[in-house]
């Protein structure tokens, strides 16, 4: 390269294409868009749903009969196991995120294994999840 | 002249930012903790009756703990939802009052939860 002359060099006039359809993000986009979606989610309605049950199985043995009735329903169990990811997911990705603070897996390669492992990690405790409630 | 000007100009902005950053890391590391304790607790003890569940919660150590994972959700729900607000909500009025109605949604839910563990 002959860079003694200051000759700019031609403009690069190509187009530029950033593939922005989320569903082709790389493993590590995936789980940043899953873990804020999941954050959003737990935080409403989760949150005071959870906070709701809680208080009323411990309130009286009726409202404890009444919520686990209600646990017991298959339709109940399918939107607990999306509840269960949420929080898997969340807890899994987020504790991929502290690592990554403490420069541990930072690399790209790293990170695209470890986003993958994220992925599976949130299925599988759902699975298990399900697997011992049903 | 314009060097003066540019030291004028505050480019750290409210130095909340690294306060708010290091105690999400530190919130989800007291949920983590929590987290797998409870269920290990809720394997091991399986409770599958109101006085069981019951008993459950009304140990010192469970209720305890149990309000200080909730402490630490609510302020890390706290920093993720602002964070989430800042991104997607450009109008500052509108952004302001979707924030404080977060905090006092947040407020409400500790006192709810403190009356849950220690009412009884």
């Amino acid at each position: 390269m002959d860079t003694a002359h200051s000759t700019r060099p031609a403009p690069n006039r190509r187009p530029k294409y950033y593939d922005l359809n989320p569903a082709n993000l790389p493993p590590p986009g995936i789980i940043s868009i899953f873990h804020r979606v999941s954050g959003l989610v737990l935080f409403f309605p989760i949150l005071p749903a959870l906070i709701y049950v809680l208080g009323a199985s411990l309130e009286s043995e009726a409202g404890y009969r009444e919520w686990r009735a209600f646990f017991a329903e298959p339709a109940v169990k399918f939107v607990m196991l999306g509840v269960t990811w949420a929080y898997a997911h969340h807890f899994f990705a987020g504790i991929r995120y502290l690592l990554l603070d403490v420069h541990v897996g930072i690399g790209k390669e790293p990170a695209r294994a470890s986003a993958l492992v994220v992925l599976v990690l949130g299925v599988v405790a759902t699975l298990i999840a399900g697997w011992c409630t049903w | 002249m314009h060097l003066v000007k540019a030291y004028t100009k505050n480019p750290v902005g409210a130095h909340y930012g690294l306060g708010d950053w290091l105690l999400q890391r530190l919130t989800a590391v007291v949920m983590v903790l929590f987290t797998v304790g409870f269920v290990v607790c809720l394997a091991w003890h399986k409770p599958g009756t109101y006085a069981e569940w019951k008993a459950l919660f009304s140990g010192t150590f469970v209720r305890v703990t149990t309000a200080l994972f909730f402490v630490a959700l609510l302020y890390h729900a706290w920093i993720g939802m602002r964070d989430i607000l800042m991104d997607y909500i450009k109008p500052t009025g509108l952004r302001l009052t979707l924030q404080s109605a977060v905090v006092v949604a947040l407020l409400l839910y500790l006192i709810w939860i403190a009356q849950i563990l220690w009412s009884r």
